[in-house]
């Protein structure tokens, strides 16, 4: 334990190495399939590394030798931007209505949670059944939609909340008082000061969806999404392409990371710099 | 107008709010578990279900040895799992609190720590064959420096490397709330308690971690219903060689023994809510936010 202003002590470099272990261990397995994904030609799934080349990639695409990458890349992004939308706007708009307490409000809130909690398994189960028994044809755009739905939107609710415990009410007051509509207020108040959180929101829709396996794995219909894609890779691929895949997949993930912690630093940059008049004499 | 200056729109207003995710939650949450737990009671034959109102399914679950086999194995990878992320995710949480003294550093660190839960789980597991297979790097050193002869076989495809990967893939579940309740703890009760004489330990022990209980009570929901209802994990880093409950239900349904799968279902959902049920007490998960 360090307080502020006390030289660190034994324990802090302890913990330092004990947190540095951690991170290696996040990371470090990773950075071995991205290295290998590299590998030459005719290296194989282990260390050392037998010449350096982008052959495994140039495997990936080709149809024919390891299932369909192209085209279930394409619906697995798809599926993310349209999960990812929906999350946020049915996160935020079930937000507001549980800033104010309302009947039933502890039962929409635990019915929430317990989607969360839920095995996938027996998830994914029961809406290939449903799909089955009423007749409906299970793809990626319905029953996988509602079946990420399920994962991803009570992780938005929980944010929401989170987000509208810290809200300080007198902006809306505010803005009422000079004369706002309610839509005026939530568009030019609310959602402008929340919106580093609804971009948080987004990226958990979007990056959930995209990895998304266990919910999936009944839900999605015929046509792969990457991850069912990925996973029968598992046990037929025994070549570095499943390394280049993986690599190509964690890079689209960072992405999608790095712009959503790149547009909240904005816009928190842009609203400290216009929120506030200090200086600009005005009374 | 009194209405709207008082900020209450009427009661029309939060029901549209609250629809699209009540409808989602009753369309592909509620309606499953519905289909399921009738779908149980159901016959089946080689090619077909039969609608039907039997116990077999429960029946002969209960009556199968291998149920139990299966059931101890899923909880002894929950209790390991568990004691390993409440740990190492406790110590990892502690650091950033308590050690990191910026703002700035603590928001960068935690977000390392955050980043791969936004990657692929598969991806993650698949990391680790190079590391722990029969040629990877964990061999390569042992056997480069001797302390073994031959490579442990034991590191990548058994249940030593399925504990492995839910500690990787799940300590974050742990380390964000217990951090969470760390966060709020007054810095002035910490310096209260030393004041009193308190050494690190015994402050760790007698005034943090009891404050953290709430933050290690929500990690713990996470961590025991994803482990308990994993089958992905254990299927894939036990190569197949061991099963869990959620393993055997998906065996049942490729199968094609839906009914059967259906009974497992219901069994392990009742399983997981006593769980829950047992935790709940401990945390008010509103008040958390």
């Amino acid at each position: 334990m360090s307080l502020a202003g006390e030289r660190r002590g034994a324990g802090f470099y302890l913990m330092g190495v004990f947190f540095a272990a951690f991170v290696l261990f996040l990371y470090g397995p990773m950075l071995a399939i991205v290295l290998l994904s590299f590998q030459g030609p005719d290296g194989g799934l282990t260390f050392p590394m037998n010449g350096l080349s982008t052959h495994w990639f140039g495997e990936l695409f080709k149809e024919q030798r390891v299932g369909d990458f192209k085209a279930s890349f394409t619906r697995s992004v798809a599926l993310a931007l349209l999960v990812m939308v929906l999350t946020v706007l049915i996160s935020l708009a079930a937000g507001l209505a549980f800033r104010r307490n309302f009947r039933g409000s502890a039962g929409v809130f635990y019915l929430t949670v317990a989607s969360l909690i839920v095995p996938s398994i027996l998830l994914t189960l029961g809406i290939g059944l449903m799909f089955d028994r009423l007749g409906l044809e299970a793809a990626w755009y319905s029953s996988g939609l509602g079946a990420h739905l399920t994962w991803t939107l009570p992780f938005g609710l929980l944010i929401m909340f989170a987000v509208f415990n810290r809200f300080d009410e007198s902006y809306e007051e505010a803005a009422r008082d000079l004369g706002a509509s309610p839509w005026q207020v939530l568009r030019h108040v609310v959602v402008p000061i929340i919106g580093p959180s609804l971009v948080g929101v987004g990226l958990f829709g979007f990056t959930l969806s995209f990895d998304e396996f266990a919910r999936s794995l009944m839900a999605i219909g015929v046509h792969n999404t990457l991850p069912l894609e990925i996973f029968g890779m598992t046990t037929t691929v025994t070549t570095p392409t499943l390394y280049a895949l993986g690599t190509l997949t964690t890079v689209v993930s960072l992405a999608v990371i790095m712009v959503c912690l790149a547009a909240i630093t904005w816009m928190q940059r842009r609203r400290s710099r216009q929120g506030s008049d200090a200086g600009k004499g005005l009374v | 107008m009194a209405a709207r200056s008082g900020g209450r729109p009427a009661a029309w207003v939060t029901a549209a709010q609250l629809a699209p995710l009540v409808g989602v939650l009753a369309a592909f949450f509620l309606g499953p578990i519905l289909v399921i737990f009738v779908v149980s009671f159901w016959d089946y034959s080689e090619f077909d279900l039969i609608p039907d109102f039997v116990f077999t399914n429960y029946v002969e679950l209960f009556e199968s040895g291998v149920t139990y086999t299966i059931y101890l194995k899923t909880l002894k990878f929950t209790v390991l799992t568990w004691a390993f992320t409440a740990v190492i995710g406790f110590g990892v949480a502690y650091f950033l609190a308590f050690h990191v003294r910026t703002l700035k550093w603590q928001i960068a660190l935690f977000l390392v720590c955050t980043i791969p839960f936004w990657t692929s789980n598969l991806i993650r597991m698949i990391a680790w064959i190079p590391v722990l297979g029969r040629h990877g790097l964990v061999n390569q050193a042992l056997l480069g420096t001797g302390v073994v002869e031959q490579p442990l076989e034991w590191l990548l495809y058994s249940d030593f490397a399925v504990v492995l990967a839910f500690v990787h893939l799940y300590t974050l579940f742990m380390v964000v709330p217990i951090f969470n309740s760390m966060m709020r703890i007054e810095r002035s009760v910490i310096e209260a308690a030393r004041d009193a004489g308190a050494g690190t330990w015994q402050t760790v022990w007698y005034v943090v971690l009891p404050l953290c209980k709430p933050g290690i009570a929500i990690g713990t929901i996470f961590v025991v219903t994803l482990v308990m209802g994993d089958f992905v994990t254990v299927q894939t880093m036990s190569g197949g060689q061991s099963a869990s409950v959620g393993v055997a239900m998906n065996n049942k349904r490729a199968l094609l023994q839906y009914p059967a799968a259906a009974a497992d279902a219901v069994v392990l959902l009742a399983a997981v809510l006593a769980m829950v049920a047992m935790l709940m007490p401990l945390v008010n998960v509103r008040k958390e936010l």
